[in-house]
């Protein structure tokens, strides 16, 4: 799950060591990053043999795969700026949950097919304006990371677009249960524009992007979606959040005992 | 663009047939079916099934009410007057060497 790129993710030492202005900034940056596409593509996962239809199960375990492949290739590199040198491995699986740097928007429970596809369009719109930037990264693996995933999650906003249209401008029923959908999902959406976990240097640098800087560009297209389904943009205060910090919902911890149960029962196990 | 057909629960989506153009220069071929509520989401369940493995570099999706099929009880009238008419095969010519696709 390399990036197709020539740029080595398994060195200890990344090849654009000296714009970094520090390691641990670093890390915790790529690491925001990649628990994102890790505990969503966890939760997508749930989704396989379960969906309306078997073709979504397929289309949903896809959007799941790639997001689970962003999320290796990031922390394979926020691994090997760790010294020791940590696998993606090690930090999958052998993260407690305060460590782990995932927003709430992804963590939370599945409920109905609705609130999965309000929570793609949430995510994929943002996580694609997030890797568009990126791929200018000063940081050449970042920027190659995003340049590969970005039209992984033009595809998934397509997804997420195309339903939640159907869905908004369908039945009644559908309508409805998509209205409800982005009113569960909405509460979440601030957190995804919170800057406050990231060094102002990795901004200067030119490494990191700024989130704050995304809200705008996500706000065109969510409007664009919402009001061609004919919904209504919720007007909900934000929730309570803290993932940047490591503080999570309930939820996160069983999702996380699903995830890691094994490898740690078993450390070292091969299959 | 809507085929026939009900479309109003899970379960009776209508089916499509799917065509792959493996690369440029070739033409699509059926590769199989798949169940979708209209044209554009069918494109992308194809999308999903079908080329996961780079298999194609085009996509149709066609409504399967849509295609009218020959009988399996036509067979005899429809292909085997063809059978010893070999004039129609174009065997008679040399063919240059070098010429890939014939």
């Amino acid at each position: 799950m390399t990036p197709t790129t020539s740029t080595d993710l398994s060195g200890p030492v990344a090849p654009s060591g000296e714009i970094r202005p520090d390691n641990s900034a670093l890390v915790e940056y790529v690491l925001s990053l990649a628990d994102d596409s890790l505990v969503a593509a966890q939760r997508m996962g749930e989704w396989i043999a379960a969906s309306p239809q078997l073709e979504e199960d397929v289309a949903l375990g896809n959007i799941a795969l790639d997001l689970l492949g962003q999320a290796r290739s990031l922390l394979t590199y926020a691994g090997s700026l760790q010294d020791p040198v940590r696998t993606e491995d090690d930090l999958a699986y052998l993260r407690d949950e305060r460590e782990f740097r995932s927003v709430h928007l992804v963590e939370r429970e599945n409920g109905d097919f609705a609130v999965t596809m309000a929570r793609l369009l949430v995510l994929s719109t943002y996580q694609h304006a997030q890797y568009t930037r990126l791929q200018n990264s000063t940081d050449a693996t970042l920027a190659a990371v995003a340049a590969k995933a970005v039209k992984e999650v033009d595809y998934h906003r397509d997804h997420a677009t195309m339903w939640v249209l159907r869905l908004g401008d369908g039945t009644e029923e559908s309508h409805q249960r998509m209205q409800v959908a982005l009113e569960a999902e909405w509460p979440y959406v601030e957190e995804l524009f919170g800057n406050a976990h990231l060094d102002a240097a990795l901004l200067e640098a030119g490494v990191a992007v700024d989130p704050a800087g995304l809200r705008d560009v996500w706000q065109r297209y969510v409007d664009e979606v919402v009001g061609r389904a004919t919904l209504t943009l919720p007007d909900v205060p934000p929730a309570v959040t803290g993932g940047r910090k490591g503080v999570h919902c309930e939820r996160m911890g069983y999702l996380l005992a699903e995830m890691q149960h094994l490898a740690r029962s078993h450390p070292g196990a091969q299959w | 663009m809507v085929p026939t057909g009900s479309t109003t629960g899970r379960g009776d989506w209508p089916l499509w047939e799917v065509f792959v153009r493996a690369k440029r220069g070739l033409n699509h071929v059926h590769v199989g079916s798949l169940h979708a509520p209209d044209a554009e989401m069918a494109l992308r369940n194809a999308r999903d099934l079908y080329t996961r493995r780079q298999e194609g570099v085009s996509l149709w999706v066609v409504p399967a009410s849509q295609i009218t099929a020959s009988s399996p009880d036509e067979k005899d009238a429809f292909f085997d007057p063809a059978g010893d008419k070999i004039y129609r095969h174009p065997t008679f010519y040399d063919v240059p060497e070098g010429v890939k696709h014939l």
